[in-house]
């Protein structure tokens, strides 16, 4: 097992009666890409949307096990979920920026963070929209509405917003769904260039891309997590019939 | 095939005889308005209707058609009104669209619907004898019914109009910028103020208006607490007269054909032009944020 930056411990969900995630237990390490594989509806994003608390917001939920980040429980008492989602970015399945200009879509988190003055929060701007690969294509443009942009560039926009805040931890929900060929490679490679400086996590039901941008990969069918380990003993030598089921297009 | 294009030239024909109606019929009560009250200016100038501080078409001797009173009667206790319920109006809204959830939101929505609804005979009934021996009490003054028993009474008719107006409109901001907020580690409130609201603007602006056009063309409840005295109001506790009040208690008094008579219509036109005023810098205010996009 390799060191871990986030672990899960049987980790059950529910959604009123139906029984989501079950006994879910896996640690994902730090500065590397984490990729969720599985059949669309077995939890991808539950399990996601699960490490910042995001459920949260879902009437009926109920959870029980544990995630740990850094070994804090991030169910703890103690633990302030506005903290939590500071730290823990989230990338959506469908760009949604915010129905204003570039700029005040990546200024808004670290304004109301309060991290700075006018000065530096253009300076994060700038920085975020950099680490996005996104600065160079709009840095002329900034005033202008987000919506302008297209759906690729809309999707690093939400990832700069996400970068903005600086988290430790980005997460991703097939953040290239919506994306034609040549955006998804751009997203791609940014996606490999972030776990320099982050811990990520991407969800995709597509193994290519898991296999193209993950270093681990966790498949998970209907609630349960069959295997784990690196990505390329999972896609070489799988362990578990049904993973090699999946990779081999049985169903999924 | 064949039969589904007649079906569609009927269906757009009567959409478009109904368009035509609407308009003709809307077009025939503002000629009737004009035509009748023009006629006001052959027995007063216009000048002085229009720029007139005393309204008293009953006075012996020289009557009187000074427009002024009514319209600062109208548009103070408007004022009034849209200063409690657009806060208001709008703070409720955001709290029945952003905090209440399943049911609870189903019934609060419901009961607001209900009471824009409520007829204002009521509610007029209930400043009358609640409200007004209130304001008599709590300010020392002789008489409770004055501009601001009808300032609050106003405001309480438009703000559910406000309330369930900004609530659909808050409703339809799509659920995603709320989750990008959240997820971003934003509070409720700050995305409900900072995302939700102005993503929101044009259809709270509406609600707004709305509840404008409801304060300005209320006769009745007002009619009731306003006291009624057709002068210029100096203080908050002074009555006053609106412009739909005056139309409502003197058409019955006055003779068809004299000048008093088509003052009246006078009268209705400039309510009208008021009308169409709102909706021409609501739709204008509405268009102009729609093409700029800097916060
Ligand atoms: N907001 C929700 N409320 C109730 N049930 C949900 C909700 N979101 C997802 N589910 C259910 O949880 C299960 C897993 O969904 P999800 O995590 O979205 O799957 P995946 O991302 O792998 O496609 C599905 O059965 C789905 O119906
Ligand atoms: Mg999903």
């Amino acid at each position: 097992m390799p060191e871990s930056k986030i672990t899960v411990e049987k980790l059950n969900l529910w959604f009123g009666e139906n029984h989501v995630l079950k006994d879910v237990s896996f640690s994902i390490p730090p500065n590397a890409v984490t990729a969720i594989m599985g059949p669309s509806g077995c939890g991808k994003s539950t399990l996601l949307r699960t490490v910042n608390r995001m459920n949260d917001l879902i009437l009926g939920t109920r959870v029980t096990g544990d995630i740990r980040i850094d070994g804090q429980s991030i169910f703890a008492d103690t633990t302030d979920v506005i903290d939590l989602r500071k730290r823990v970015g989230m990338v959506f399945q469908k760009p949604n920026p915010f129905p204003k200009s570039i700029l005040e879509n990546v200024a808004f988190g670290p304004r109301i963070h309060r991290m700075g003055n006018h000065a530096d929060i253009q300076q994060r701007v700038e920085q975020a929209l950099r680490h996005a690969n996104l600065w160079d294509e709009v840095k002329d443009r900034l005033h202008d509405n987000a919506f302008s942009l297209s759906g690729g560039q809309q999707q690093r926009l939400c990832t700069a917003r996400c970068l903005s805040v600086e988290p430790e931890i980005v997460l991703l929900d097939e953040p290239a769904s919506a994306l034609d060929p040549h955006s998804t490679a751009r997203l791609e490679e940014l996606i490999r260039q972030l776990k320099q400086d982050y811990t990520v996590v991407i969800v995709t039901h597509n193994m290519q891309q898991a296999a193209r941008v993950s270093d681990w990969c966790a498949f998970l069918m209907l609630g349960e997590l069959v295997e784990f380990g690196r990505t390329e003993n999972i896609f070489t030598k799988p362990k578990d019939r049904r993973t090699e089921d999946f990779l081999t297009g049985k169903f999924g | 095939m064949r039969l589904r294009k007649v079906a569609d030239r009927a269906v757009r024909g009567v959409f478009l005889a109904n368009a035509i109606l609407s308009a003709v019929v809307l077009l025939g009560i503002l000629a009737f308005l004009l035509f009748y009250g023009v006629r006001t200016f052959s027995g007063t100038p216009l000048l002085k209707f229009l720029f007139g501080t005393v309204w008293n078409p009953d006075a012996y001797g020289e009557p009187s058609y000074g427009l002024l009173p009514l319209l600062l009667g109208s548009f103070a206790s408007t004022a009034i009104a849209l200063l409690i319920a657009i806060p208001l109006g709008i703070a409720s809204a955001v709290f029945i669209s952003e905090r209440l959830k399943g049911w609870v939101r189903v019934t609060v929505k419901t009961l607001v619907e209900l009471f824009a609804g409520f007829p204002s005979v009521v509610i007029g009934f209930f400043g009358l004898v609640v409200l007004a021996p209130l304001i008599a009490r709590i300010f020392n003054v002789p008489s409770g019914l004055n501009l601001l028993n009808a300032g609050l009474l106003l405001g309480l008719m438009s703000l559910p109009t406000i309330i369930s107006v900004a609530d659909d409109a808050l409703r339809v901001v799509p659920h995603s910028y709320r989750e990008a907020a959240y997820a971003l580690g934003a509070t409720p409130w700050t995305t409900a103020t900072r995302i939700v609201l102005p993503a929101a603007r044009s259809g709270i602006l509406a609600a707004v208006m709305l509840g404008f056009g409801r304060a300005v063309g209320e006769t009745m409840a007002v009619l009731m607490v306003a006291g009624n005295a057709a002068l210029m109001p100096k203080s908050l506790f002074d009555p006053i007269r609106t412009i739909t009040s005056t139309i409502a208690i003197e058409l019955g008094e006055s003779a068809f054909g004299d000048t008093h008579f088509y003052s009246l219509f006078a009268l209705g036109f400039v309510l009208f032009l008021l009308a169409l005023a709102t909706n021409l810098i609501a739709e204008s205010l509405i268009k102009r944020e729609k093409r700029s996009f800097t916060l």
